[in-house]
């Protein structure tokens, strides 16, 4: 550094840490050593963050969220406005994407066992995003206003309707109508562009001034910070996050971005995954499609619900689905206290959390297929099946992960 | 560790696999090249012709269609009909009062109607039309029952009648074309449609192909640029 810049910083560091919060996030921030693939999905997911606030302000110019003008106003992006179609598709694609690097995201959390103690806080802030990031998703995919938009609205409001004494007086409250329309689009619009983004902005930076508090997780479950050269203070298997994690960050997001391109340029509708068929059609409320499922990331969810078919304690078989949905993803926060292992990484637990990890990975895909079928009684009684060991890889951990044969864990991390 | 990455393979695989749904009535492949601008010309006319009373394709402009090969002139004395601008949007000619009154429903807009149904049901659509005296416009159609839309494109096709016990088609009374010149005539009007539901499709293609060889270029630099950083890492 030149003298003149040292003068500059010295200046700047009087008036703000600027030197300071560099080192202790970035430069002297020591992150294990031994960081595989899976570690590639957090700095991914902020990458996708940063993509959606920044094409969600181009679109936001555009856009009109007027029930009789939002449908045309999408069109007039994706035809009128220069490279229009390109700022919509990264932002569509966006969508998806994010909750593919969150769910590998919380995956990982799940395979290295990154929720335990001390990093509690940091994976309930964590659990905090992802129902923004669900709020966001919601809000999001009514505003083009297109059948899906309109009917797939309609089933998660209905849900609300479902609880009992206030449910109807709460839906109008939350709609701002007796049913889903102008007012509601508007609202959900402020949500969408303000207060949601708002609020996962701030709660990704709690999560990573959680994380820096605690120190990384890594593939072994062990703590660096155990291990700390006594001479220097640094951990003897921590090296700074920058430059190296920085670099090695770098090639992962070219990777990603490989990926993300891919589907941007040559399948946008991810053969209607991402962008459903219907969703081409403009809303209408008098005319209810055949067949209304969510986009892929809420099937495994949509699924549950629709899985409860009988009416049981005198409480309403679709109440009951409510229930069951909106605990199938609370049920994450308490993953911190479910498991009893002695060990945190999958590599050292025995042979039940792997077999209850890999059937839960198992019912998470096949009610996530579900979820996107009409139902059938064949499909009905899968989803059930599948529903209780989804629950059941939580609700027995505390036994299962006890008893379980683990392997004594290193002192140092391993390759 | 291998058991975990082909688990992220098929997360990463999922959408495509579980892709397939159950239709009733099987749908033809519609014979369409998105490439061939003069199949899409024609197309264009065909629709101006006989789609655009009705229906409107409200979020196209006339002269987008410069995209497929047709000078101003050519949208001018070919697309036009009702004396517009070709930055004009292209509205149908009837109105949707009219229109209701007749068809009891106000003809959908077509702009994006091929990416709603794809182009094979387009295609099978436009050709399975039949006679049904039980219908309000004596038309009924094989995967679209008892549609508003009466055959507009019978006296080119021909009159055909439904065949209770076998369910095919039977052509009763012959129009102006051969089976295979209405073909030829559906699969243009199809593919002018899946071009109409998303005109920048072939540039999005063109430039995808740029991004990616530019991005395949990055990985190999940025994975050298690693490899040098953690050189001394053990």
């Amino acid at each position: 550094m030149s003298k003149q810049q040292n003068s500059m910083m010295e200046w700047i560091d009087k008036r703000f840490p600027l030197t300071a919060t560099w080192k202790a996030h970035l430069s002297e921030y020591y992150a294990p050593k031994n960081f595989n693939f899976w570690y590639y999905f957090g700095s991914l997911a902020l990458l996708v963050l940063v993509n959606q606030l920044l094409t969600g302000i181009f679109l936001t110019m555009s856009y009109k969220p007027d029930a009789s003008m939002a449908f045309a106003s999408v069109e007039y992006i994706m035809r009128d406005v220069d490279l229009g179609w390109l700022i919509r598709y990264m932002h569509s694609t966006g969508a998806s994407m994010f909750f593919v690097v969150v769910y590998l995201h919380m995956f990982r959390g799940m395979l290295y066992g990154s929720y335990r103690k001390p990093r509690e806080l940091l994976w309930l802030i964590g659990m905090a995003i992802f129902f923004v990031l669900m709020s966001l998703a919601f809000t999001g995919y009514i505003l083009p206003w297109g059948q899906m938009s309109y009917w797939g609205a309609q089933v998660i409001v209905s849900m609300f309707g479902a609880i009992p004494v206030i449910g109807d007086t709460l839906s109008n409250w939350i709609l701002g109508d007796f049913m889903l329309s102008d007012a509601a689009l508007n609202r959900f619009f402020a949500y969408h562009v303000v207060t949601l983004p708002w609020l996962i902005v701030v709660l990704v930076f709690v999560h990573i001034i959680a994380l820096h508090e605690t120190g990384s997780n890594n593939p072994d479950g062990i703590e660096i910070k155990a291990n700390k050269n006594p001479d220097t203070g640094i951990p003897v298997d921590g090296i700074p996050f920058h430059p190296y994690y920085t670099v090695k960050d770098i090639f992962g997001v070219i990777g990603f971005l490989i990926v993300f391109c891919g589907i941007i340029f040559f399948a946008p509708e991810m053969g209607g995954y991402f962008l459903e068929d219907n969703n081409f059609i403009p809303a209408n409320p008098l005319h209810t499609p055949d067949h209304i499922a969510p986009v892929w990331y809420f099937t495994p969810y949509y699924s549950m619900l629709r899985a409860v078919t009988v009416n049981f304690l005198g409480v309403d078989a679709k109440l009951w689905g409510v229930i069951l949905m909106a605990a199938a993803v609370v049920i994450f926060c308490f993953l911190p206290w479910l498991d009893r292992s002695p060990v945190k990484s999958i590599r050292y637990k025995g042979p039940y959390f792997k077999f209850a990890l890999t059937l839960f990975v198992i019912s998470f895909f096949v009610l996530g297929w579900l979820g996107t079928k009409s139902p059938t009684p064949l499909y009905t009684l899968l989803a059930q099946i599948f529903t209780v060991i989804y629950f059941a890889f939580f609700l027995l951990m505390p036994w299962y992960s006890k008893i379980d044969k683990t392997k004594p864990e290193p002192k140092n991390v391993t390759k | 560790m291998r058991m975990i990455k082909f688990l992220l393979l098929a997360i990463l695989l999922a959408p495509f696999v579980a892709h397939s749904s159950g239709q009733e009535v099987k749908l033809d492949k519609a014979p369409i090249d998105r490439g061939d601008k003069e199949s899409l010309q024609r197309g264009a006319k065909s629709f101006v012709e006989y789609c655009l009373t009705c229906h409107g394709a409200n979020f196209m402009r006339y002269n987008r269609h410069r995209d497929i090969g047709l000078s101003e002139e050519d949208i001018r004395a070919d697309l036009i009909r009702t004396g517009q601008k070709t930055g004009d949007l292209m509205e149908a000619a009837m109105r949707k009062k009219e229109a209701e009154g007749w068809f009891g429903v106000t003809p959908p807009d077509l702009s994006v109607i091929a990416r709603a149904r794809g182009a094979d049901w387009l295609y099978t659509y436009l050709r399975t039309f039949y006679q049904d005296t039980s219908t309000y416009s004596g038309w009924n159609n094989l995967i679209f029952d008892k549609v508003a839309m009466p055959h507009v494109l019978h006296h080119l096709q021909g009159w055909q009648t439904l065949d209770a016990g076998t369910r095919n088609l039977i052509l009763t009374r012959p129009g102006t074309m051969t089976k295979e010149e209405y073909d030829r005539f559906v699969a243009d009007l199809v593919n002018y449609m899946v071009y109409l539901g998303e005109p920048h499709a072939s540039y999005r293609k063109e430039l995808g192909i740029t991004v990616l060889l530019f991005l395949f270029g990055m990985l190999g630099l940025t994975y050298l640029l690693k490899k040098e950083y953690w050189r001394d890492i053990h």
